[in-house]
């Protein structure tokens, strides 16, 4: 392989945009993703790209509208608070069909809220956040090789369906440092620009990029159109980890930083003779479904974890669909479940379906 | 089976997170899986300041710690902190020109060290952590010397650099004390 690095989470990121080929990253800075852009500022200039501080986030989410309108690959970042203030610009850029990837290492909410980890932005990321009938393409690292990989992917998904790709973070995953193997040479996969807003001295015909289409049958039709191109997403995207489910009495349901926890449950439950499993999603949206019908019939029963009051489980139940009992577990606010919290709701479900 | 979680916890400024930094590449050197976790925001200028730092030979389940196998504290209200946390058989490394209370566990290793004064005589504070971090490295076996001047080498910045020696000769006292 490569070079094996030891690195901090937001600085990986930005190595991994850099080499995935991205120029431009617009931004404002915001604890716990501020090294993200600390990083873009030394390296843009050094590899001739642009790196641009913006005087808000509202302004940054729409130099990525303008820079994705011309077919280069551009990236934006923040936490919690200012992925809302990005809201509208998402939903423009969404429905102006254009790619690009936008990163969210969440911290505690709502409002200003504070500073610590949480997963509590995981229904504004996965099910819309900005108004109209969009999604984004949801992935969620686990480690810090993971930010790397899924990094370089982001901007591959988002340039094949002509998508914006979040990468969701959390606190944990920003500001901890793991060993990141980087490849000699990144896959950097082209994909038709044809349709992209940039200067051709009127060779051939404006192509243009809006939203906005006043005719409700016109816009039925475009709107039919990003569905269908979420249904292929949806097919061709899913992606997950499953652990140590083989023959698990209860499957644990986390992703991020929450599913490393888990994976510590699963060790701390087998020295006490509880079997337990991982289902670890790595794309929210499209959500993994494929996953839970290859274990459905093993466990007792799912529990989920999350650093929220219980988001993500809303998707498992309707995965599940009453097939088996699904349970939740999590904390909020920054505070992050240890694994005593999880084994003793393990231990409070295995009593009730012994 | 090789596996080392460590908490290094004190103020702010003490060289909290640059020991944690140092530990995991030299782990990294070892070839073990390592993993460094630092309190971030608010806290890093003047309040608490800590991080958890994991070096395994598996791959590491979980960077964030709710008990450890090691512990150095710098300050006392981080001795109430996580003196808890420690388990059985963990190893209690405390700067005692800053900590003056005493921890009644019986079933831990405890090594008390002034590191500030040992530091301050040499005429330079941030040798303080260093001291504290070779007794760890011999107490446990974390890392070697060898690979914790290597970490020197990798992290800091070269003009810095020609500390090392008289860092490594630090790091020996602390080992030895």
């Amino acid at each position: 392989m490569g070079q094996k690095l030891l690195m901090k989470g937001n600085e990986v990121i930005a190595e991994a945009a850099i080499r995935a080929g991205c120029r431009h990253y617009f931004g404002y800075p915001i604890t716990p993703q501020t090294e993200l852009m600390h990083y873009m500022a030394k390296r843009m200039p050094a590899v001739g790209g642009v790196f641009l501080q913006a005087e808000s986030e509202v302004a940054a989410i729409n130099m990525v509208y303008g820079a994705a309108s011309t077919g280069h690959r551009v990236l934006t970042s923040s936490s919690s608070p200012g992925i809302s203030l990005k809201q509208e610009g998402i939903s423009y850029i969404a429905g102006a069909q254009l790619p690009a990837v936008i990163v969210n290492i969440m911290r505690g909410g709502p409002g200003l809220g504070g500073i610590q980890p949480s997963q509590s932005d995981y229904f504004q990321a996965t099910k819309g956040g900005g108004h109209g009938d969009y999604h984004m393409v949801v992935l969620a690292p686990a480690s810090i090789q993971e930010l790397y990989e899924l990094t370089v992917d982001a901007f591959n998904i988002s340039d094949r369906y002509r998508v914006m790709t979040m990468i969701l973070g959390d606190g944990v995953l920003g500001q901890m440092m793991e060993v990141v193997d980087f490849r000699d040479e990144e896959i950097i996969e082209t994909y038709d620009k044809s349709w992209a807003a940039n200067g051709h001295g009127n060779k051939r015909e404006h192509n243009m990029i809006t939203s906005i289409h006043l005719d409700p049958a016109v816009l039925e039709q475009w709107n039919i159109g990003f569905q269908n191109k979420y249904k292929l997403i949806s097919q061709n995207e899913q992606r997950y980890e499953l652990f140590n489910c083989d023959d698990a009495e209860i499957i644990l349901v986390a992703y991020g930083s929450v599913a490393r926890i888990c994976k510590g449950v699963i060790k701390e439950a087998a020295a006490q003779g509880i079997k337990l499993g991982l289902l670890r999603p790595i794309t929210l949206f499209p959500f993994p479904a494929e996953a839970f019908e290859k274990v459905l019939n093993i466990p007792k029963a799912f529990l989920t974890v999350e650093m929220s009051s219980g988001q993500m489980v809303e998707d498992v139940r309707l995965t599940i669909e009453g097939r088996k009992p699904v349970y939740f577990t999590g904390r909020m606010g920054g505070m992050i479940p240890t694994v005593n919290d999880i084994i003793s709701k393990v231990k409070e479900i295995k009593e009730k379906h012994d | 089976m090789f596996l080392h979680e460590i908490i290094i916890a004190g103020f702010g400024g003490q060289g909290i997170l640059s020991a944690g930094r140092l530990l995991a590449y030299a782990g990294m050197l070892e070839n073990r899986e390592v993993s460094f976790l630092p309190s971030y925001g608010p806290e890093m200028r003047g309040g608490t300041a800590n991080c958890m730092v994991v070096i395994s030979e598996e791959s590491i389940a979980s960077p964030v710690l709710n008990s450890c196998t090691a512990l150095i504290v710098m300050n006392n209200p981080s001795l109430e902190k996580f003196e808890s946390w420690l388990k059985p058989g963990g190893v209690l490394i405390t700067d005692s020109s800053m900590v003056q209370k005493r921890s009644n566990r019986k079933d831990i290793d405890i090594f008390e060290i002034p590191a500030t004064e040992l530091a301050n005589e040499m005429g330079n504070k941030a040798y303080t952590n260093i001291y504290l971090l070779g007794k760890l490295i011999k107490v446990t076996g974390c890392a070697t010397a060898e690979n914790f001047e290597k970490a020197l080498y990798g992290i800091l910045s070269k003009n810095k650099h020609h500390m090392i020696p008289e860092e490594m000769d630090v790091l020996k006292v602390g080992m030895d004390y």
